[in-house]
């Protein structure tokens, strides 16, 4: 090994390999951890220099070791953390990385794998190993190699050609309060064979209290011909939580991805979300929403990559930052030389609801064919004063019209949630975002009077 | 009711407002004619508290209480509304739940609960009925892809819904065809009340056919030259405004 590399300049990059040399050699996934390995030694460690990583310092891993977590989590308090009632979903349960069987669901359908590595059995394993490692992208991304070179347990949801998976998977990581820094590895991945259907919840969640750990986690998702992904991607940890995630996805032939990502700020938060339009006639979709308040940090990094032809993106982003917070996103559209009639649209809007608080915005269009639509637009702007005068002349205290305009910019988004369930506890879990004086909230989250509401009238 | 001496104020360093005077009684309307850049919608926002219009002299009580020091929302709450020439576009608020909100903040301020949801639905779709508004629009966003009449009409539901005290409407008439005046108009004149009253402001003498008010003012560069009965507007159509502005100087 050259003395030169350069990804062993901090205590994290060192901790990082004393950790992917602890793990049991096991053949099954030896390939994808050696390259992963690889690439994550011959990536330089981010610097405020380095294009992806402009706005996000990771100046706060380079001064500690991070150690395996401790195992010390009182399972009685868990189901709380990330129930979502109303939901009938399929669970898998992870803390830090690890399988929890007490709380996690046995799943037996037709056609349908969806098991913890730890528990798959020899032919599911097989089929992780084939798929593994094959969209993740690591020749940018640090992180990501890294988490290659640390596959070990995981989740696999492989769906067999026209099969519909009848309840939602929904995948759930709780990291927990550690007293030494600590760093916990996390892996999803999704096979939809052709014309197969189903929806994934991934959930990120954690205890109150400071976490003092790290969880990186990438997901890869292979849509077949003509198969559909609904996913969604929960960040609801507490406001000190360390996240580096990863959620990759090769589209085939009329497959459609559909996603809505919700982040709730933390210490750092930061997520790549690469599509590829691998064949003709794909189609994806993504919303997400942003709330980074008091000190914490967001990031979202999006990369589109229209390789096929006549392929769709619609994707529509909003943020609003509070206090100090500061949020990125970058948002990639790419448009390869054989993609003509492609129609690409990104938008982000962004609410600053503070003179201290930041948004780094920057769509980039990269086009190679010329017969194609695309539009990118992006707006920060500040409450309008005209509308909050109109609530307020309505007898509206200033507050309540502040905490009403700012949900409004997010709620559209909410309400175009397919899923009952998910949208009942999201809205009013956003809205505490704004105040806990649920007197402030009662008015936008009276069910019976929202803009949802056409049953009542 | 209401009782305005003098007020002098300024927007962004400019005297708009120079010394005005108006007295209102319960249940009487006044309407206030001028020509454009007279101060007309100044006063009303100068009334309801909005920001960026600095009182620089003068005094308005009403009810009794010195309005001037209170926040807008405590002004709507005591009893003041002003009908918005413009009202603004609000995506994501639905119709319904800023009317609520409306509500319960005056109610909360009598001193009593806040509406129950299936009461107020009640109600609310009573009086988009009664303003001839399609019930739709109380799920839709406030005024959001609202017709100009439509939004006039959301103004005077609001009204209706707020039963407020003395109500300010502001060029009300601007941007409506005759057929959405005339139902403006009912809706407002169905609020007359010995105990409600109003201040018309207008540049046209049009809608005072609808809404026959009590007084007539002409308000010319920030002051009110000349005060009248309903007669005054007629004479105003007639002759222009530049008579009373060379009369008043």
């Amino acid at each position: 090994m050259t003395e030169a590399s350069n990804a062993v300049v901090s205590p994290f990059t060192q901790s990082a390999l004393d950790f992917v040399k602890s793990l049991e050699v096991s053949g099954d996934f030896a390939e994808v951890r050696e390259s992963g390995m690889a690439a994550f030694e011959s990536l330089p460690f981010p610097t405020r220099k380095t294009e992806d990583w402009k706005y996000t310092s990771l100046h706060a891993l380079t001064r500690q070791d991070y150690n395996r977590p401790a195992d010390n989590f009182d399972l009685d308090n868990a189901q709380e953390l990330f129930e979502v009632s109303g939901l009938d979903a399929y669970q898998l349960i992870f803390i830090n990385g690890v399988f929890v069987s007490e709380l996690s669901d046995d799943i037996s359908e037709a056609g349908v794998s969806a098991v913890p590595l730890s528990v798959a059995n020899d032919a599911q394993r097989a089929l992780f190993k084939q798929h593994v490692g094959n969209i993740a992208e690591t020749r940018r991304n640090l992180f990501t190699a890294l988490n290659n070179a640390t596959v070990e347990e995981g989740v696999l949801l492989h769906v067999e050609k026209n099969v519909q998976l009848k309840k939602p998977i929904q995948v759930v990581n709780i990291t927990s309060a550690q007293q030494q820094a600590s760093s916990a590895f996390a892996r999803c991945l999704v096979v939809l064979e052709q014309q197969a259907e189903a929806t994934l919840i991934e959930q990120f969640v954690s205890t109150s209290e400071t976490q003092n750990i790290l969880l990186n986690q990438v997901t890869e998702i292979q849509i077949g011909d003509g198969a559909k992904l609904n996913h969604y991607r929960l960040h609801t940890e507490d406001e000190s939580s360390l996240h580096f995630g990863g959620v990759y996805v090769d589209l085939n032939r009329d497959s459609q991805f559909e996603s809505y990502q919700i982040a709730l700020g933390g210490k750092i938060k930061r997520l790549d979300v690469l599509v590829n339009h691998n064949q003709a006639g794909s189609h994806c979709e993504m919303k997400g929403v942003y709330l980074p308040k008091h000190d914490q940090h967001v990031d979202i990094h999006s990369y589109i990559e229209h390789i096929a032809a006549n392929c769709t993106t619609d994707e529509t982003y909003r943020g609003i930052m509070a206090d100090q917070a500061k949020a990125v996103f970058n948002g990639r559209i790419h448009i390869h030389p054989d993609a003509q009639k492609t129609l690409a649209n990104l938008s982000n809007k962004n609410l600053l609801l503070s003179n201290k608080a930041q948004i780094n915005s920057k769509p980039e269009l990269e086009i190679y064919a010329d017969d194609v639509r695309c539009a990118h637009g992006v707006t920060v702007a500040q409450l309008d004063d005209k509308a909050r005068f109109y609530l307020q002349s309505r007898g509206i205290s200033r507050q309540e019209a502040e905490i009403m305009l700012s949900f409004a910019f997010i709620n559209e988004l909410l309400e175009s949630i397919p899923l009952d369930a998910l949208r009942h506890k999201l809205r009013p879990l956003l809205a505490e975002q704004f105040t806990s004086n649920k007197s402030l909230t009662q008015h936008i989250l009276d069910e019976e009077i929202g803009v949802r509401s056409e049953g009542a009238l | 009711m209401l009782s305005i001496k003098s007020l002098q104020a300024k927007v962004e360093e400019k005297d708009i407002l120079k010394g005005l005077s108006l007295e209102v009684k319960p249940g009487e309307v006044h309407a206030i004619m001028g020509p454009n850049g007279a101060g007309k919608s100044t006063l009303g926002n100068v009334l309801s508290g909005r920001d960026g219009y600095t009182v620089t002299g003068g005094e308005v009580s009403f009810l009794g209480k010195n309005i001037l020091d209170m926040e807008a929302e405590e002004r709507a709450r005591e009893g003041l509304f002003l009908a918005f020439q413009y009202p603004v576009e609000i995506p994501g608020v639905s119709n319904l739940e800023f009317l609520k909100a409306s509500v319960d903040a005056a109610r909360l301020h009598r001193g009593e609960e806040a509406m129950d949801s299936m009461t107020f639905l009640k109600l609310a779709r009573e009086k988009c009925k009664a303003v001839n508004l399609d019930q739709n629009f109380l799920k839709r966003g406030v005024n959001e892809g609202f017709s100009g009449g439509e939004k006039k009409r959301n103004e005077i539901m609001q009204m209706m819904l707020l039963e407020p005290k003395l109500c300010i409407l502001d060029e009300t008439d601007s941007g409506l065809d005759i057929d959405a005046l005339q139902v403006v108009a009912e809706g407002v004149n169905s609020q007359r009340d010995p105990n409600r009253s109003f201040i018309v402001v207008t540049h046209y003498q049009r809608l005072l056919d609808y809404i026959v008010p009590d007084f007539v003012h002409v308000l010319a560069d920030g002051k009110i030259v000349k005060s009248g009965g309903k007669e005054l507007a007629l004479e105003l159509e007639e002759k222009g405004y530049g008579w009373i502005e060379n009369e008043g100087a």
